[in-house]
């Protein structure tokens, strides 16, 4: 059995360079499709476009649910030619729709480029329908626009808006809080290991009830299980909260170190946290190593989309024994990636931005076994004879976690299996 | 402000990335902000193109607001021209850069750019996908040929006798309905005929192509929703007439026929051109089960007015409601409807045509993929006849609906996800047999389509009215005999009497009183 090769950190960093051109990755309301999942009873209400409408449709796979809980209040040329006053129209379709949907507890107004550019306050807008409704649902504003966030940012910008809500925590007490959405079944699983460890007091956020709001105060402990939640962590520790840096947990050895740095805030030693989770690691680096004869030296490109670029190329690297060619993030938050970016260490190409051109120009020129990319671009180079694994998949399929290693680096997997096994012509 | 949980069309903008993406030698600049490239996947994934549609997106963030957005447009201009060298190149705006105000088209003609311009103006605030495709085609059409006249006009008279005579197929796109296989469909046709096909335009065409399009004799509009103003334009500009019947369906494949004959003033019998199965189909006792069939359309304004006159005229069925997306064919689908005795539904919102399915409970829904959704939760058997459409209709197969050959492919799709007359019978004779109950879905309907349960976590949208009308045990046990798929009808109808008459419970003796009443 191929145990996980447990790279040590040299103390060196990768080289960044920063390169600005066009961006082809989703703007922020995208994250309303897995956000509108996780959190059962919100409804994203957006106010914007014909476009962030269909973007929303075209990016949930086209229409899957029959009726989802968001929804876009479109601007007309009434509104923008100031003919319609712009919080009047929208008092009267937030009303349209609870009439519609009794079920909502939280209401989030999402701003997008529009509302942004002719600079439509849905703060402010969110605080006069709270007075409405108040003894209804929670109402609370957030941008996902394209100019003011990156695809899964959406869902940063979502989880600040809710921190103010958030009950105060006692003082004196030490909670901990996992901050970033995951899949119900990998939340099930964290909490047994944390059991497993002692760890008694732990809050997911966001959690499945919008009413679940975990407490906050200067006992909170922050463990991140993704690493798109900048502005979330900042409110978060305005209100006292302290982060836990941590490797985040992907990989055998990311979700071990995840939990061995919660631990260590608890007192607890690391020998006696690989110990408590001895079963799931062995487990998981059983199954992981079948799918890493796949892997083993192949080269990969990631471009920049999800934002869990480096963490993944450090997982695929250390544990999948992959080649990185480049590793491109569409921006890096040098705090929250810090451990990571120590473990990646030096001579490791990172990109951060975009100039997606010559970003494809460099990908046809060194032709690596697999590239990561979105949706727009897959396909395309895959007719160039190229594979891909398109990056959205990453973020909608439960990838954390012990026992869904091997589930990730199949996903990575699979492009290559497919290619050794299909006897039909040629992609070129 | 409109409340819309989702859209039947895009914004304009994607209109033009349609027309961008269906030629060659063409790019699109669009000034929009980071985000907007989600309209490449529609393209790669639900059309599974090979390449990126050629457009080219200035992605400005917060940062570029005040700044340097203009700076954007000319850099990404200029790199354009470098990198891809286009014959022409198309600039536009998406609605937030409309709201800037850079006005791209003028930065574009001043750039001193190596590939002519042609700015187009989306108004995306009031307009949608197919007016954003027919703006877009009609200026880069326009843009080609306007300083042209006629060239019989400037060369004098051409002699026609040895030249064949040819036509023009207007308006084929990336990401319409069955295009790639319609033209092919079309084209065999008028082979057929002795008539050539001088340009497809926009589907496959260079810009040197369009220069080429004052040659044929006459202009085919396949798609009006898109290619009306160019047709208009061209015949205004070259005299060149339009041929207006689009050949989707038996009926309207002669009648195009006839039309490409007269206007070419040729001899052709119809019955030499072509023939379908679907007069045979349709008149084969297995269809007798067809007849009455209640259909629900909506569409597109151009395929919603072709599949009614197939659902009456060519497969026997009655239609219930017709209706339309499409506000620039509400004229034409309004005259229709009111000759078949019905009110159109004009309407973008889903919600107003999931009512209207609701309320009528067809037994086929012939629409778009929204219509689908509504039919597989309300149980009720459907095809999709019209974009907005999914992956599952950009088919392998050779698959039109125009032509001979489109007949026989829509009598499959339409027969398919109903119950065929042997089985409505068997499934009669059978209906208390162990192994063939009510939940038990027809062999060839693959777990949706008629019978398919709807699922219990989904709530209905609209919510029924609080039934002021009870059932008796013995009525509601005797509504259970009657075959399902025609169940839901019976409990409707028979409600509706029952409140009609003033009932408060529905015994045995009111579910036959009512079968009478609605019999026909």
């Amino acid at each position: 059995m191929s145990q996980v090769i447990a790279r040590a950190a040299t103390g060196e960093v990768p080289d960044v360079r920063t390169e600005r051109g066009e961006r082809a990755v989703f703007c922020g309301l995208t994250s309303i499709i897995w956000l509108h999942r996780r959190i059962q009873d919100a409804f994203f209400l957006v106010v914007g476009s014909r476009t962030c409408a269909h973007l929303l449709q075209s990016a949930a796979g086209v229409m899957i649910f029959a009726e989802p809980r968001f929804a876009t209040a479109i601007l007309g040329e009434r509104d923008l030619a100031g003919m319609a006053d712009c919080h009047e129209e929208l008092d009267r379709v937030v009303a349209e729709l609870l009439a519609r949907r009794p079920d909502i507890r939280r209401l989030f107004l999402v701003g997008s480029c529009p509302s942004e550019v002719i600079k439509l306050d849905l703060a402010n807008a969110a605080a006069r329908l709270q007075g409405v409704h108040d003894n209804r649902l929670r109402i609370s504003a957030f941008s996902g626009s394209g100019i003011e966030t990156t695809f899964t940012q959406g869902e940063d910008q979502c989880l600040a808006s809710m921190v103010p809500d958030l009950p105060e925590l006692e003082a004196g007490s030490q909670r901990l809080m996992v901050v970033g959405t995951l899949a119900d079944i990998v939340e099930e699983q964290f909490r047994r290991h944390f059991a497993q460890l002692g760890i008694e007091h732990v809050d997911f956020f966001p959690a499945a009830r919008a009413d679940d709001l975990p407490p906050v105060g200067s006992g909170t402990r922050l463990l991140l299980a993704q690493p798109f939640v900048s502005d979330t962590v900042q409110a978060l520790c305005k209100r006292g909260a302290k982060v836990i840096p941590s490797l985040y947990p992907l990989g055998v050895q990311g979700t071990l170190a995840w939990f061995q740095a919660a631990a260590a805030e608890w007192g607890l030693a690391a020998e006696s946290v690989s110990e408590a989770l001895a079963i799931p690691v062995a487990r998981a680096q059983k199954a992981v190593a079948r799918v890493r004869e796949n892997l083993k030296d192949r080269t990969i490109h990631f471009l920049p989309d999800s934002q869990l670029e480096i963490p993944l190329a450090r997982f695929l690297r250390d544990e999948c024994g992959m080649s990185l060619l480049e590793v491109a993030t569409p921006y890096l938050d040098q705090a929250l990636m810090a451990p990571e970016m120590l473990q990646l260490g030096g001579g490791v190409k990172v990109v951060e931005g975009s100039d997606l051109d010559s970003a494809l120009a460099r990908v046809r020129g060194s032709r690596p076994d697999l590239t990561v990319c979105g949706m727009g671009i897959a396909n395309p180079l895959e007719a160039e004879g190229l594979r891909t694994k398109w990056s959205i998949e990453l973020i909608f399929t439960p990838v954390q976690g012990f026992d869904q290693v091997a589930d990730l680096a199949g996903l990575f997997a699979r492009p290559l299996a497919r290619e050794r096994q299909l006897e039909v012509g040629s992609w070129s | 402000m409109e409340l819309t949980l989702w859209t039947y069309e895009g914004p304009p903008h994607v209109g033009a990335i349609r027309i961008a993406a269906s030629m060659r030698d063409v790019h699109l600049v669009l000034h929009a902000p980071q985000g907007d490239t989600y309209a490449d996947l529609l393209f790669t994934m639900i059309e599974r193109e090979g390449r990126r549609p050629p457009v080219t997106w200035t992605t400005f963030q917060a940062r570029d607001l005040g700044s340097s957005t203009a700076e954007m447009v000319i850099e990404t201009l200029q790199g354009v021209c470098e990198r891809y060298q286009p014959k022409v190149l198309l600039v536009a705006e998406s609605c937030t850069g409309e709201l800037l105000q850079d006005q791209p088209g003028a930065l574009a003609r001043g750039a001193g750019l190596s590939a002519p311009v042609i700015p187009i103006e989306m108004a995306a605030y009031t307009r949608k996908e197919n007016w954003g495709a027919s703006e877009t085609l009609y200026q880069l059409v326009r843009g080609l040929l306007g300083g042209k006249a006629r060239a019989a006009d400037e060369e004098g008279e051409v002699t026609t006798a040895e030249r064949k005579p040819s036509v023009n197929l207007i308006g084929p796109t990336k990401l319409g309905f069955r295009c790639r296989d319609d033209v092919i469909e079309v084209r065999r046709l008028l082979e057929r005929m002795g008539v050539e096909v001088n340009v497809v335009a926009p589907l496959g065409a260079t810009p040197h192509d369009l220069l080429r399009l004052p040659e044929a004799d006459a202009n085919v509009n396949l798609a009006p929703e898109i290619a009306d103003l160019t047709c208009d334009w061209l015949k205004r500009q070259f005299k060149q007439p339009t041929i207006n019947t689009v050949p989707l369906g038996w009926g309207a494949t002669r009648d195009f026929i006839a039309e490409v004959a007269e206007v070419l003033n040729l001899e052709i019998d119809p019955d030499m051109v072509g023939e379908s199965r679907l007069p045979w189909y349709s008149r084969s006792v297995d269809s007798t089960y067809l007849t009455g069939k209640r259909v629900f359309v909506f569409a597109d304004g151009t395929h919603a007015i072709a599949a009614a006159r197939m659902a009456r005229d060519e497969m026997g069925f009655e239609v219930v409601g017709l209706g339309t997306y499409s506000r620039e064919r509400a004229r034409d689908v309004r005259a229709l409807a009111a000759e078949y005795g019905l009110e159109a539904l004009i309407t973008d919102d889903y919600l107003a045509v999931e009512r209207a399915v609701t309320d009528l409970q067809p037994e086929l829904v012939l629409g778009t993929q929204m219509e689908r959704h509504i039919a597989k939760r309300l149980g009720i058997p459907c095809a999709v006849i019209s974009t907005p459409a999914h992956v599952q209709d950009y088919p392998a197969r050779y698959s039109p609906q125009m032509g001979f050959e489109g007949c026989n492919v829509i009598f499959d799709t339409w027969v398919h996800p109903l119950i065929m007359g042997l089985e409505e019978h068997l499934l009669t004779m059978f209906r208390d047999d162990f192994e063939f109950n009510d939940a038990a879905v027809p062999s060839h309907l693959g777990g949706e389509g008629a019978g398919a349960q709807q699922p219990d976590n989904v709530a209905p949208m609209t919510p029924m009215a609080p039934g002021t009308v009870a059932w008796a045990v013995s009525a509601e046990k005797e509504l259970r005999k009657i075959p399902f798929f025609v169940r839901g009808k019976a409990r409707r109808n028979t409600e509706n009497f029952a409140l009609e008459q003033g009932l408060t419970v529905i015994d045995v003796e009111t579910l036959y009183e009512a079968k009478a009443h609605f019999s026909r």
